[in-house]
């Protein structure tokens, strides 16, 4: 399909600005020589552009998106509705405190609702994202001991089969990985856990459930032996849709968190972003956090020892909107039945498929679980990324390839609590389907995707020889 | 109650007993009973659509809509073209994640590669990344792109937005560097100060300044450039996008890296977010730069198309040598902004500088005219500093009328901002209420 670019001719466009009703007057200073190469098109063949480009891309709403720790559950249209208000979206941030009342309402509002679900005593909203909010809370952390003089603690416990983002965080933060393996029920490797604890340890950072998508039965004693330690408890919140209602990871020992209202909260994910990433915190780090909040609708304040800022604002707020909207639709029941339900879905499709796609760890599972096809590529060469893109065929998005790194060849698959009976049936179908097929004809399977807009990319050649941008004549 | 969850309690009772288990008791007995919530969360009990809409426009209805906004500093109402978010708010774009599966999301991949060719336009760089989530942090990430072992100070201009500096010194509290802050005299960088802190420190990363400054002063930048260069130090430009339709550009000039607040191109003012940080970089920083990068490639059969790429860089596969931790970053505005400057085009692009512009001249004029004069001298763009003997009175009189005035500074002066959306009718009525409080 053509870019953009290449469907722009010179002198169309659209007509968007009205003359100029004062004197036209340019600063007096050296103006730009170059002209910027944008599109120069009609409203129709743009419209057409864009309509052609989402035909080739996949949402919630084309299809079950079982994408592992992204929780890619239905987005409600009230959500956008709400989030689309003018009372919302025409507010400058810089408007005085009694002229957004609501919009701080509405803030306090969800920081209540996200503390109950989560037993944290406060919450901050700068952070744009969840790798945003693991670095405020990191930062948070960092803040905490310095204040007491403690600079000493420069080391973050990160288990093998953490996100990511959590040692990136780290680094971001200025701390020291300590990673720690995970004992052979995929959880935390305790003897590993009190090795590494010492005198250097700021934190350990933890999903409960954890990536593999069990929950850790130690994790009172993982929690009370950090602190301990000295440490505190950071509660990466990627995961929180498995536990909502059923286990608050204050109660549990943690000191931080941050929340993913894009996964969790139902806010869509856009491509990409944007997301959201509120960062929550027990009492005795609300003196750190970041950024101006306005509680009494008169005037703006900050925490006394503030970390400073994560954004330039109030973070993602239209997001904020959009989570607050779907935390009153659920209320007290609605939450914890929509984590029930992610933990059925997630079972449902464990117990269908693991008679021929071993699971990783053959045990409840929580929102997700972890297939491992090490022994389906020895026997076939027919790769976790093959069967991936098997489904593409089949109108699924595939799983999370390849992480956790501590399973082989693996696919983290997360239903969400949204998709029906039938839809999981379908795709579990499709998998032994694909099994069969894998078994039979592996070459037909390594050949796939077959129906898709354009077929397997070679990503070699882009890392090799990078094309960013598209190059003019 | 409102749920979202499609079977009914009959077909998950079932569903249940087909796996194994009694009822959901059973299904959570493996979790710790210390561990579990005891009773119910203390929430208001669920709701209706109808019941949700009503509670939520209440609080939307609690909020003042300015009719007339004259402040800036930072976020700035423009026009959103009519297009952009009926184009934006397709399901495919809205409710995809980051495109992972590359066969299947060639519209996201394809919209995201042309919005990097826009901004490395817009910019004169030679590329720019996929987003990041905001101005201020996108400085932030910028200055950290040029750090090394040798190195590690960052020096940022104090004529830059202090909020921008305020996420530059949090994210640099983490890493566990040094900013220190380039003093301004009359509204903008001090050029002698900066010379002299730059030669007195091997170890200067880079230098960040802000164009226009948050005073809306175009500063010399070229000199800033030269000064910051000749001291080995990397120069970050953080601008104003629609400046760039009549501007020298950061290419022009020779910046090292270009970042800034894309909230101009086609977002709302949405209290502050999401907004987009954009941030584009001479070629030869290509493996420095944080965040998503697409790149095109051919496909089996030798088609284009395009695919996530320099992933080394990473949080996924580098772990903590990532070159940031940055994984969601704010993909739907960059759609939002691509669709935006296509709109608008080239001429477009111009044009609506040039109204920006000629606007905020013609209220300078005037309220110099009505007493209130410029703050500094200094070329500026669309927003300027006037004195004010006393702003809180004017602008709770601009308030009383639905205006929104500009900003109060520290010195109580007022930063003024126009676009394209204040006619002349609009800021006359300023200057008629200026007359009649002063």
């Amino acid at each position: 399909m053509k870019l953009i670019f290449e469907k722009s001719i010179s002198g169309r466009g659209q007509d968007i600005f009205p003359a100029c009703d004062v004197p036209e007057v340019l600063p007096k200073v050296e103006l730009r020589k170059t002209t910027a190469h944008l599109p120069e098109i009609s409203e129709n063949e743009m419209g057409r552009h864009y309509t052609a480009l989402a035909k080739r891309a996949h949402g919630v709403n084309d299809g079950f998106y079982p994408l592992g720790s992204c929780t890619m559950k239905h987005n409600p249209r009230i959500n956008e509705k709400m989030a689309s208000l003018p009372g919302f979206v025409n507010l400058h941030p810089l408007q005085p405190a009694h002229t957004v009342k609501g919009a701080n309402e509405l803030i306090s509002g969800l920081e209540a609702a996200l503390c109950e679900i989560t037993g944290m005593d406060a919450v901050t909203f700068q952070p744009a994202a969840g790798a945003h909010g693991e670095f405020t809370g990191l930062l948070l952390i960092k803040a905490y001991h310095q204040d007491r003089g403690d600079f000493e603690r420069n080391e973050i416990i990160v288990p093998d089969s953490a996100h990511g983002t959590n040692p990136a965080s780290a680094t971001m933060a200025g701390f020291k990985t300590i990673e720690i393996k995970s004992n052979e029920n995929g959880m935390v490797d305790l003897e590993s856990l009190k090795e590494k604890l010492g005198p250097h340890t700021a934190g350990l950072m933890l999903t409960n459930p954890n990536t593999v998508g069990l929950f850790d039965e130690n994790i009172m004693e993982i929690t009370r032996l950090v602190h301990e330690a000295g440490g505190l408890c950071y509660y990466d919140g990627a995961n929180l849709n498995a536990v909502m209602g059923i286990v608050r990871p204050a109660d549990i020992g943690f000191d931080v968190i941050h929340m993913n209202l894009h996964k969790t909260f139902s806010t869509p994910h856009g491509g990409g972003g944007p997301g959201s990433g509120p960062c929550g915190c027990k009492e005795f780090l609300k003196p750190f956090i970041p950024g101006l909040t306005c509680k009494d609708g008169k005037e703006y304040t900050r925490a006394e020892k503030s970390i400073g800022n994560m954004t330039g604002f109030y973070g993602n707020f239209l997001v904020m909107v959009k989570a607050y909207t779907y935390i009153l639709t659920l209320g007290a029941e609605g939450i914890p039945a929509a984590s029930s339900n992610a933990v059925l879905n997630a079972n449902y499709m464990q117990e269908k498929l693991k008679d021929i796609y071993p699971v990783a760890f053959d045990t409840t599972c929580m929102h997700e679980f972890v297939l491992c096809l090490q022994d389906i590529y020895k026997d076939t060469h027919v790769s976790a990324l093959d069967v991936a893109k098997a489904l593409l065929d089949y109108g699924i998005h595939p799983p999370t390839m390849y992480f956790p790194l501590i399973v082989h060849e693996a696919l983290m698959i997360e239903p969400t609590e949204t998709e029906t009976k039938e839809t999981m049936d379908e795709a579990i179908t499709a998998f032994r389907e694909i099994y069969d097929l894998l078994r039979k004809e592996p070459e037909a399977v390594q050949a796939c995707p077959q129906t898709t807009p354009v077929l397997r990319l070679d990503e070699v050649k882009a890392a090799r020889e990078p094309v960013l941008k598209y190059k003019f004549d | 109650m409102g749920t979202f969850i499609p079977n009914t309690k009959e077909e998950q009772l079932k569903m249940l007993n087909e796996i194994g288990y009694k009822d959901f008791d059973d299904l959570f007995k493996h979790i710790p009973a210390e561990a579990k919530v005891k009773g119910k969360l203390n929430l208001p009990e669920g709701k209706s659509e109808i019941e949700v809409d009503r509670i939520v426009s209440g609080l939307a209805a609690k909020n003042t809509v300015f009719r007339s906004i004259f402040r800036g500093a930072g976020a700035y109402n423009h026009y959103v073209p009519s297009a952009v978010d009926a184009i934006a708010n397709k399901e495919e774009f809205l409710t995809a994640y980051t495109p992972y599966q590359a066969e299947i999301s060639q519209g996201i991949l394809q919209s995201i590669f042309e919005y990097q060719t826009m901004i490395a336009e817009l910019t004169d760089m030679d590329i720019a990344n996929a987003s990041l989530y905001d101005g201020a942090s996108a400085a932030a990430e910028a200055c950290a792109m040029f750090k090394d072992r040798k190195h590690s100070t960052i020096y940022v201009s104090e004529a830059v937005d202090e909020r921008i500096r305020t996420v530059i010194n949090t994210y640099s509290f983490g890493r566990n560097t040094e900013v220190k802050i380039v003093p301004k005299k009359n509204g903008v960088t001090d050029k002698a100060e900066l010379e002299k802190m730059l030669a007195e420190d091997p170890a200067s990363a880079c230098f960040l300044m802000q164009y226009p400054n948050y005073y809306g002063i175009i500063e010399d930048a070229d000199e800033l450039c030269k000064i910051t260069h000749d001291n080995d130090a990397k120069f970050i430009m953080y601008v104003n996008p629609i400046s760039m339709g009549v501007l020298k550009t950061p290419g022009e000039i020779g910046a090292d890296a270009c970042i800034g607040e894309g909230q101009p191109l086609g977002l709302g003012l949405e209290f502050g977010g999401p907004y987009l940080g954009f941030l584009a970089a001479n070629q030869k920083f290509m493996r420095q730069i944080p965040g998503r990068l697409i790149g095109e490639t051919v496909d089996s059969k030798g088609d284009r198309g395009f695919v996530l790429t320099l992933q080394a860089r990473e949080q996924h596969i580098r772990r903590e040598k990532a070159s940031s931790n940055i994984c969601s970053n704010e993909a739907l505005c960059a759609l939002k902004a691509g669709i935006y400057m296509s709109t608008i085009g080239p001429k477009g692009l111009k044009q609506v500088a040039t109204l920006c512009s000629s606007k905020a001249h013609y209220m300078a004029d005037e309220l110099a005219k009505a007493g209130l004069e410029r703050s500094h001298d200094g070329e500026f763009f669309n927003e300027f500093a006037t004195k004010c003997a006393d702003a809180d009175k004017l602008l709770a009189a601009l308030e009383a009328k639905g205006i929104l005035g500009g900003l109060k500074l520290e010195c109580g002066c007022i930063l003024w901002c126009c676009t394209e959306l204040n006619t002349r009718e609009d800021i006359d009525e300023v200057i008629a209420t200026v007359k009649e409080v002063f």
